[in-house]
């Protein structure tokens, strides 16, 4: 055997391909599992671009600007110094995607174009088209391709993971996963392992996450004892496309380009937004927040839409408002937005270049995730996580155009902190003997247990009452008297979850199995996300109480940490890193936001 | 589609009910056969939404009990390709395929949901599309780095060749164009797929250094000149990428790298 290092990615969106590429340049070996072929990963859903202080349009943008405008967007519940690491690497970033060949939007001189987000005053964000996310991947799925062709890194696409597998020592030396065609178990024994797997939003039943979003890989690492922190926060976009089948995204690049956003007047006004002269619309947004306009962070943009069809003022008495786009040239529209236009397009029927679209909020993203140090390291030894499947970086409040950053940085972070840790590791077999065959069986007997299920319960129905659930009382307006009854409905849900059948008897290539040892995961961490709301009472970025409507530093400046156990998951709370910004309280109606 | 004005043309009277006819497998080497499901019409339905209700209760229209219909579906907004099948006779991606408009098309109230034929049926609906990956390997589709370190901007780029670019670069290796291409079956043709991700790193400043292994890899036996020029890839690009024009501008390289590139060696 040579002295390679082996390297156990799990997931193949932006953060594990570039955690591969990097593993892979070091001249080490990866072994990379993906539920779908890595090019389909959710990464493809990003459409409006990512950030960074490139600074080419003479307006002193910086990257320490860029790490203010972070950590107050995410209401200083952040720790700081992964952010300022990020932020300070981003230029580079956007670089070396350049030089990988993505087509990025640019300027007449031939450089790369910027557009503004939400949450900024300056034109930060660089973007291919309106689908940069899709872009992105792409580069480095071609790069990890080559490093597939020379041998270093190994696919193991289709196959999902089920757990770790921990020695004596509590140290992470391997997965198990399962072959989704085949349903056959497998150990694979790593050097160290990082978990990639993205958000967790299918927990919400529908949003605008792609199916793989189950969050169940990183259920499965809480379960064994992974830390998971700050759960409460999961991000609802302002701007989403209700469909039967799910949310569809509307880009906040939408809004950058100079959509605004409306309602009538008059409540239940049924005349067609062409019909309604200026004078009689109202552009809450811009009204309220005359500095930053539409483009507030998500958090806030979302609340005030929710309220405002709270109070009536939905367009057509339903819960949806105006994102109109009708006043920009169709020629700019197509050139900067055209691929979420033609989104709209495709699933509504109405041309937004001239009807106004029709938009609500929609669960999108989770701040919170799998606990993890400035290095990316879990506290399980030899477990790493990175993406959105952590919780670093975006505190209470993700800004638009910033996740792919953090995927990026996630995984050019994770990657040589994982190389280090295995090169600094005493790695005998001490405590090994036998751990491989024995948490392979303790999954297969899982497996068989579920396979032989004949219950009354339909998982599917399960699935959907928990989405509707957590979508109704844990998203954008939050009680504690319903989120305690949620959690008492995911109990009996849990309950309900022990008599299901499996309704499938050709176990071939079934979605039976995967989709039941997914629901069951996905019930445990909404609970730890439910829990995690009941307990903070303050309102903190995406975290809004009525009953306890401001920030409260003194006692809330905290992250939330959720451990499990059989029972209910144990909070505790720890201190937030603040040694570079003094936190100070969001205003976005004023554009100085300093606080002297 | 369907727009007029810019607000949509509706189904006028949509049925009560809706016919769902699934082409099915058991297994890669088991026979086909066809089920046929029964489900309320509701507006704003797309294929995706019809399986998953069928799923959730699968029960043929003659009330037998079956097994629930496997598919592949992942983003739900065209954007992964992964959800492609034949839809009514065409093939395209099941979540952007809205019933009220196939209803439109079709005039009746059942539609038809077939697996891709270009590829292994793996059950039901579900295909193995990993030859198209393997593709991306043989025709070199990456831009090769000095290393991932921080080395400055990347070359100067017009607008013009930006877009150009893109639009190849939308490609979500979803298969369409290798099912409706009467020339692709398994390994005799590498089909327009792969010529326009050549198309896309050809292009490209430090792509084109590498050109040569790419224009090689399409003169082997599988390669450009198996195109039989029938123009159906373009057709069913459901992202339309200009297949046509990167198979005649690849074609032209090819040929003048096979009449002069042997006097570089």
């Amino acid at each position: 055997m040579s002295n390679k290092i082996n390297i156990a990615i799990v997931g193949g969106g932006l953060a594990g391909l570039a955690a591969a590429m990097k593993i892979a340049e070091a001249g080490h070996n990866v072994d990379l599992f993906s539920v779908v072929p890595v090019k389909r990963s959710h990464s493809v859903c990003a459409q409006g671009g990512i950030n960074g202080a490139v600074n080419t349009k003479g307006e002193g943008d910086s990257p320490w600007k860029h790490f203010d405008d972070t950590v107050y967007g995410g209401d200083f519940l952040a720790d700081q110094e992964p952010v300022r690491r990020m932020t300070d690497m981003a230029p580079a970033i956007i670089h070396l995607f350049d030089r990988m060949g993505v087509p990025f939007s640019r300027t007449k001189e031939g450089l790369l174009d910027f557009r503004r987000f939400g949450g900024t005053l300056h034109h930060r964000t660089a973007f291919a088209g309106a689908s940069t996310g899709q872009q992105l991947l792409y580069a480095l799925d071609e790069q990890v391709r080559k490093y597939e062709s020379e041998g270093s890194v190994r696919k193991f696409e289709g196959w999902e993971m089920l757990s770790l597998v921990m020695d004596d020592h509590g140290v992470c030396r391997g997965i198990v996963a399962m072959d989704l065609q085949t349903l056959e178990l497998k150990a694979f024994e790593a050097d160290a392992v990082i978990m990639a797997s993205g958000g967790p939003g299918l927990i919400y039943g529908k949003s605008t996450n792609s199916q793989v979003c189950t969050g169940s890989a990183v259920s499965a690492c809480y379960q064994q004892g992974a830390r998971y922190a700050n759960g409460e926060f999961i991000q609802v976009h302002p701007t989403s496309i209700p469909g039967e089948d799910k949310l569809r995204l509307m880009s906040e690049s939408a809004r950058g380009e100079g959509g605004r956003v409306w309602v009538p007047k008059t409540q239940g006004d049924e005349r067609d937004p062409q019909n309604i002269p200026e004078s009689e619309r109202w552009y809450f947004l811009e009204d309220k927040y005359p500095a930053y306009g539409n483009l507030v962070p998500r958090d806030i943009a979302t609340r005030e839409i929710f309220q405002t069809c709270l109070d009536g003022y939905g367009v057509k008495g339903e819960n949806q408002v105006y994102l109109d786009l009708s006043h920009i040239p169709a020629e700019t529209l197509d050139r900067k937005l055209g691929a979420i236009l033609e989104i709209y397009e495709m699933f509504i029927g109405d041309d937004p270049r001239q009807v106004p679209m029709r938009i609500f909020p929609g669960v999108h993203y989770s701040m919170g995730g799998l606990w993890v140090d400035f290095e990316q390291r879990t506290n399980i030894p030899g477990l790493f996580a990175a993406g959105e499947c952590d919780f670093s970086i975006h505190g209470a409040n993700r800004l638009g155009a910033n996740s792919l950053l953090s995927c990026v940085y996630g995984g050019f972070t994770a990657a040589p902190s994982a190389l280090e840790y295995v090169a600094n590791v005493e790695r005998g077999d001490s405590g090994t003997n036998g751990i491989y065959d024995a948490e392979l069986k303790k999954q297969k007997e899982i497996n068989d247990q579920i396979v032989h299920s004949n219950g009354s319960e339909n998982q599917y129905k399960i699935h959907e009452e928990m989405g509707k659930l957590m979508t109704e009382n844990v998203t954008v307006i939050r009680y504690n008297d319903r989120l305690q009854e949620t959690d008492n409905k995911l109990l009996e849900l849990i309950d309900r979850f022990q008599n299901i059948s499996i309704n499938d008897s050709n176990l071939w290539a079934t979605q039976a199995v995967p989709h039941a040892r997914q629901l069951w995961n996905m019930l445990q961490l909404a609970r730890v996300i439910t829990l995690g709301a009941l307990n903070r009472n303050e309102s903190r970025g995406a975290h809004f109480k009525p009953e306890f409507p401001d920030r409260n530093d003194d006692e809330w400046l905290k992250t939330t940490v959720a451990e499990y156990s059989e029972e209910a998951p144990v909070l505790s709370y720890e201190q937030v890193d603040v040694s570079h910004i003094e936190p100070r309280l969001r205003d976005y109606s004023k554009s100085s936001k300093k606080a002297d | 589609m369907s727009s007029k004005n810019g607000t949509k043309v509706r189904l006028d009277a949509p049925p009560d009910k809706l016919r769902v006819r699934i082409r099915r497998r058991e297994k890669t080497d088991s026979p086909q056969y066809d089920e046929v499901f029964e489900i309320p019409y509701r507006r704003n339905l797309n294929v995706i939404s019809v399986l998953m209700d069928i799923r959730k209760n699968p029960v043929t229209a003659d009330g037998k009990e079956t097994t629930p219909p496997v598919w592949d579906m992942n983003c739900l907004e065209q954007v992964c390709g992964i959800c492609t099948m034949v839809i009514n006779g065409r093939v395209r991606q099941s979540c952007s395929a809205l019933i009220d408009d196939l209803l439109v098309e079709s005039g009746g109230n059942e539609i038809r949901l077939e697996p891709m034929s270009k590829f292994p049926n793996v059950r039901d609906l579900k295909v193995d599309r990993s030859p198209m990956f393997d593709h991306l390997k043989k025709v070199h589709a990456w831009v090769e780095l000095d290393g991932y370190h921080d080395l400055g901007a990347g070359p100067h780029t017009s607008q013009s060749m930006q877009a150009e670019r893109y639009a190849y670069s939308r490609c979500m290796t979803c298969g369409c164009c290798l099912e409706a291409c009467p020339q692709y079956f398994e390994d005799n043709y590498i089909g327009p797929q792969a010529i326009g991700q050549v198309r896309l790193f050809n292009m490209h400043p430090t792509g084109q250094m590498d050109r040569e292994e790419r224009l090689d890899a399409m003169m082997d036996d599988d390669g450009i000149a198996n195109c039989g020029n029938s123009q159906n890839c373009v057709q069913v690009c459901p992202m339309n990428i200009p297949l046509t024009r990167a198979i005649y501008e690849t074609n032209r390289e090819v040929t003048v790298h096979g009449l002069f590139g042997w006097l570089k060696k």
